[in-house]
Order: C-alpha cells, then structure tokens, then sequence
C-alpha cells in the first residue's frame, strides 16, 4: 500500500518504524524532542520512544557527533540530526576524523552505524549560514557514504537503508523539499545506497540531477520534450558510492550530458560524475559534458540574488539548445 | 585497607612492561628500525596502571597520541602492540593504525587517538551506551592537560555532566602541552578547578604514587558506577622523555628533569614495596627482568611477523 507523504512525514516515518524494530536505534539533535526539530522532522517521537531514545542535546556539535560516534561504537545505532547542513562545519573533526576512519584503523570487529541527517539548501532566504549546500566535501572522504533524496518514496527508502547499514551515512536532505508530496509505501521501504534511478527516459540528452534539483531537471526535460527532445534524466540518490553504471549507461546512450547541483560547481559533485563520464564514455560522446552549479558566492540573502545565484530549469534549457544545435 | 603482595607486584610489573615498552621504542626509533612518529609515556606509568587497577574487565577506556602505556595497563598484548608500531599484519589493527590508532575491543580498549581532545566526546558516547543498555560497565577517559584548551572537553564534560553518565574523565597533566607549559595555556593553574563548571567533582592526584591514583579512580568509578555521574581527575605527572621523537626538550631544564626523575613512580613505588615487607630485593629485580624480557620477546614477534599485503583500500566500508 502507498499513500501519499511529505517528505518529512516519510522521513519520520521511516525512523519510527526503525525504532520500534530495533531498540538500539536513538535520535539525538538539538531541538529533536519536545520542539520536534527545527522543521519538525522528528515531531511525535518523544511521544512514543521517550527521552532515553529521543535525545536533545546541548549546541555542541562536535561533541554531540563525537558521543554519537562513541555509541556506535559500543553497540548504538543513533541518528543525528544538525539543524542546518552549514552547522556541519562544527562537526567536521568527529566526522572526518574519527567515524569515518575508525573501522579501518580500529580493526575488523569496529563498525560505525550512525547516521547524520542533515537539512541542507537554500531557496528560504536564510542566508550564508544557513543555506548551504557542502555535499562534495563528504564524497572525498574514505569511510562516509553520501545520501541524496528527491522523491518522499526514496527518503523513506533511503534513510531505512542508511540506519541499517554499519557504516557512517551523511544523508542529506533538501529543506525545500520536506512539503513536497509523494506516494510512499507504507510498510518496510528499503531502497538499496548505491543505485541512481531513471525518473524520465529519452535519448537525446541525458540530466544528471540530485535531491532538489532533479525538480528542475525534470522540468526542463518536460519543456524540451514539446520541442522534440527527449531527455533521459538521472537522479543520483546516493553521491558516495556512486553508481558508476548508470551515468556511464545514459551517458553513452545519449551521447550529451547536462549535470545539475545546487552546490557551488567549482570542485562539486558534478566535478566527479562529469569526469567518471569522461572515462567511461568518452568515445560516446556528442558533445563535453556541461556541469550547472551554484555560483562562486556565500549564499546571498535578497531573493532575487539567491535565485540567480542557483541553477535552474531556463539554465538546462539554454545550455541544451546550445549542445543540440 | 590491606594489600595483597602478589596484587601489588602485579602493579609493579605492568608499569615496568610500559617502561620497557617505551625505552625499546625510544631506542628502535633511534635506530630508525621504526618509521612514523610516537609519543611515550615514560614517567607517566602510575597514571595508566593506577587508574586500570581501579576498574572491570569489561570497563572500557580510551586514550590518546600518547596511548601505549593505557592499551598495555588495561591488558593488551605487548606483541601485537609491537607489531602495530612496525607496521606488520599481526598488529592489533594489521598495520593500518600505527601508535596513535589502534583499539583493542575484547578488552575494552576503545583505542588510541591521534587528534587532541578528540576521544573525549567518544568515550562519553561510549558511557551513553552503557546508561541506556545497563551494562553496568564504567569508561574511563584519558587525555592531557593540552586536550583541555579544546572544545570537545568543553562540550563532552557538559554532556556527561548533563545525563549522568558512568564515566571518569582522566587528565594526565604533565605539565606540558607538547612545548607550551601550562601556565601559558591554560587560564587555572589546576585542571581539576575546571569541573566546577560542570557540576562534577574535580579531584587532584600526586600521579606519580600508583595508590593514590587507583584509589581517586575507584571513588570516582564508583560514583560513576552508583549512578551519579563523572568525576574529572586531574592527575598530576611528568613525561620524562619528549613529546615525540624530534623534540629536544629545550624548553625545560635539565634541574626540572632531574628533579621529575627523583619522583620516577616505579622507583618509587619499588622502595615502598621493599619497604612495607610486601617484596624482597629479588622477587623486585625478578619482576622487572620478567617485563624486561616480554618487551624483547614482543620485538622478536613484531620483527618476525609479516609485513601487510593487499589492497589498502579494502577494509574501508564495513562489509
């Protein structure tokens, strides 16, 4: 059975059924519990799991992801919520440092399994320091998977997987995107880390696109198609590890390639996708790959600067017009 | 309370096997028949026997850079240990840790850690675990008097204090932040003043008398244990040897040195047990040839064992 879920409700969903299926499962956050997150991600928990599983913590960032990685450790599975993705930064030493490297230098036995939930983006007007999208610094990190969302189905999907799996998962979701709508399946929803997923299918152009952006993607896919365009289009959903096969399949297919992030595109994810399409399909191709990307700035507060600061559909457009002719 | 003889020169020859261990890793370095970098602990022995005679087996702890003397006095095997520092397969991480990262999980060692203060929000991870799950067990947390200036002991006291956790914070304060005395970083001239702020008991130990250290550690493991959370020990030492390798030591005299040396806490500790009847001058000497002789077995074993191969990119991701 499926209905249809906003993202976040799909994302509590996911947790909760987690929790009550394995108590070793614990949240912890600043503002998780009584106040239910800063975008109520985690609300209604408390209620059913208690304050010995649904955890507030003081602003301590680093500290609380270094307790966080203590308990994994020693036989924990917590999930952490930072607020905004840009107080990561803070984070950064127990991330880097310790739960990415700690199974490898602390032997076999040694596993990690945590997960940190992470609102990241902007298009609210919050500004430099809370609209930020970091995502390519993790994916260069050994020990991290990297996860991604677009649909409410796979954030569902997707963070199930993430609590289950034994390593540290930085799952990443897009603020915008936790009022959107979609069916989710109601019960166990497990989708697999590591596998794009093709939401359109065309071959002349290909899109390569994550979380927020595959929205724009698929927008420009529907207004090139009335001119006779029909473009595959890509959502990545994991960033770490990527999967190789299917960028390099579509890219090889349709032969031009547009690649979308909202992060800044100097050294971004899209840096890495464009250059493994390079190596793996690079007799295939029609035309270089073109990488869109936020522009080289702190996120500007006044809507109209932060809008032409991102990415968009238009921008998709004209560079496809451009690749075809 | 009375001490049994055996108990007591059981504590004498684990500080010696740490003094071993460390004098032969001076000389091995020296020798450059180890590469890499290694912080030693000597001088500093009581602190991490003391403070392990005080708990469980099944309490864990964990440590820092200068973390060999705490894997050995919590019961690590001084072959595998060995072996780590030579880089071979037989190490307790296969080579891929090296002295500042290695654990060793069956006995509650929850490993070395090569970043200043970075442990201390991990063990108190690790006392969460032990509140939430019951286990009963208590976690010990050493870091020096430099891992003090950092946030993570700022943020991680806070927590442990804040949900009562089972666990002792461990200062092994030698004084020294690698160069930088402690009077020129730290703003108290006591480690143990800044518990205050976090609403736990600050306790100050002559870390250089084992006793006194492993009965600071057994009130503080006790209270941790009975449910009223941590106690920060501030234990008072001196690392005779430098930093690392490459330091020369110049900014401390040679008088401070001699006069640290005066206090050497197995010498010390060596008189009392002759001293109080508890040990003849050759059951003394016969500990310490014993400990002697397990370091140059484990050096043997550490040269004899090979060398890692394989992929170094294969044991990343747990499976």
């Amino acid at each position: 059975m499926t209905r249809e879920l906003f993202t976040s409700w799909a994302l509590r969903e996911a947790m909760a059924q987690e929790m009550r299926r394995d108590d070793r499962v614990i949240l912890m956050g600043e503002d998780i519990a009584e106040y239910g997150g800063a975008f109520k991600v985690t609300e209604g928990l408390l209620g059913e799991f208690g304050p010995q599983r649904v955890i507030n913590t003081p602003i301590s960032e680093n500290g609380f992801v270094g307790v966080a990685v203590g308990a994994a450790l020693t036989g924990l599975r917590p999930i952490v919520e930072i607020m905004f993705m840009d107080f990561v930064t803070l984070a950064m030493d127990q991330i880097v440092n310790h739960a990415a490297k700690f199974h490898y230098i602390y032997g076999d036995g040694v596993t990690v399994p945590m997960v940190l939930r992470l609102p990241a983006g902007g298009g609210r007007g919050y500004g430099a320091t809370h609209s930020q999208t970091l995502d390519s610094w993790f994916i260069s990190v050994p020990g991290l998977k990297v996860v991604a969302p677009w649909s409410p189905a796979d954030a569902k999907g997707l963070l199930t997987a993430a609590i289950r799996d034994d390593n540290p998962v930085i799952f990443i979701e897009h603020k915008l995107l936790y009022s959107v709508k979609g069916p989710v399946p109601e019960g166990e929803h497990v989708v697999e880390i590591g596998q794009a997923n093709r939401v359109r299918e065309g071959d002349d152009l290909s899109i390569i696109a994550y979380s927020k952006m595959v929205d724009e993607a698929l927008e420009a896919a529907e207004a090139l198609s009335e001119v006779g365009v029909q473009c595959d289009v890509i959502d990545l959903r994991t960033l770490q590890p990527l999967d190789d096969k299917a960028i390099v399949e579509s890219a090889a297919r349709t032969g031009r390639v547009i690649l979308i992030e909202e992060g800044v595109r100097q050294g971004g994810v899209m840096a890495e996708v464009a250059c493994r399409i390079m190596e793996g399909a690079f007799d295939y191709l029609e035309a270089p790959p073109v990488r869109l990307g936020g522009g080289f700035a702190p996120i500007p507060c006044a809507e109209s600067l932060e809008r032409s600061l991102m990415p968009s559909a238009a921008d998709v457009i004209a560079v496809a017009q451009q690749i075809l002719a | 309370m009375s001490e049994q003889p055996s108990v007591l020169l059981g504590y004498l020859r684990a500080m010696w096997v740490i003094r071993h261990f460390e004098e032969a890793l001076d000389d091995l370095f020296g020798r450059s028949l180890i590469r890499g970098t290694c912080h030693l602990c000597v001088g500093q022995e009581a602190a991490a026997v003391g403070a392990c005679a005080a708990l469980r087996a099944d309490d864990q702890i964990n440590s820092t850079h200068r973390g060999h003397g705490h894997f050995l006095a919590k019961g690590g095997d001084p072959r595998r240990v060995m072996a780590e520092l030579f880089g071979r397969a037989t190490g307790y991480a296969g080579g891929r840790g090296g002295s500042q990262h290695m654990a060793g999980w069956d006995i509650g060692f929850l490993g070395s850690n090569g970043i200043t203060g970075g442990g201390i929000p991990v063990a108190t991870g690790a006392a969460l675990s032990a509140k939430l799950q019951n286990t009963g067990r208590v976690v010990v947390s050493f870091f020096g008097d430099g891992a003090t200036a950092q946030g993570a002991f700022h943020e991680a006291l806070n927590m442990g204090s804040l949900w009562t956790l089972p666990i002792v914070y461990f200062c092994e304060n030698n004084l020294y932040a690698m160069s930088t005395p402690l009077r020129s970083h730290s703003a108290v001239s006591s480690i143990a003043e800044r518990a205050a702020a976090y609403g736990m008991p600050g306790v100050e130990v002559d870390g250089n008398d084992l006793l006194a250290v492993r009965d600071a550690v057994a009130t503080a493991a006790a209270r941790a244990r009975g449910g009223e959370g941590p106690t920060l020990i501030d234990c008072r030492t001196y690392r005779f040897l430098g930093h690392s390798k490459s330091d020369k030591r110049e900014y401390r005299t040679e008088e401070e040195e001699a006069a640290a040396r005066r206090r050497d806490p197995i010498l010390r500790f060596r008189a009392l047990l002759l001293e109080q009847g508890h040990a003849s001058e050759s059951e003394l000497a016969a500990v310490e040839e014993d400990a002697r002789n397990l370091i140059s077995e484990a050096v043997e074993f550490a040269q004899a064992s090979p060398l890692p191969e394989g992929d170094p990119s294969a044991k990343v991701y747990a499976p």
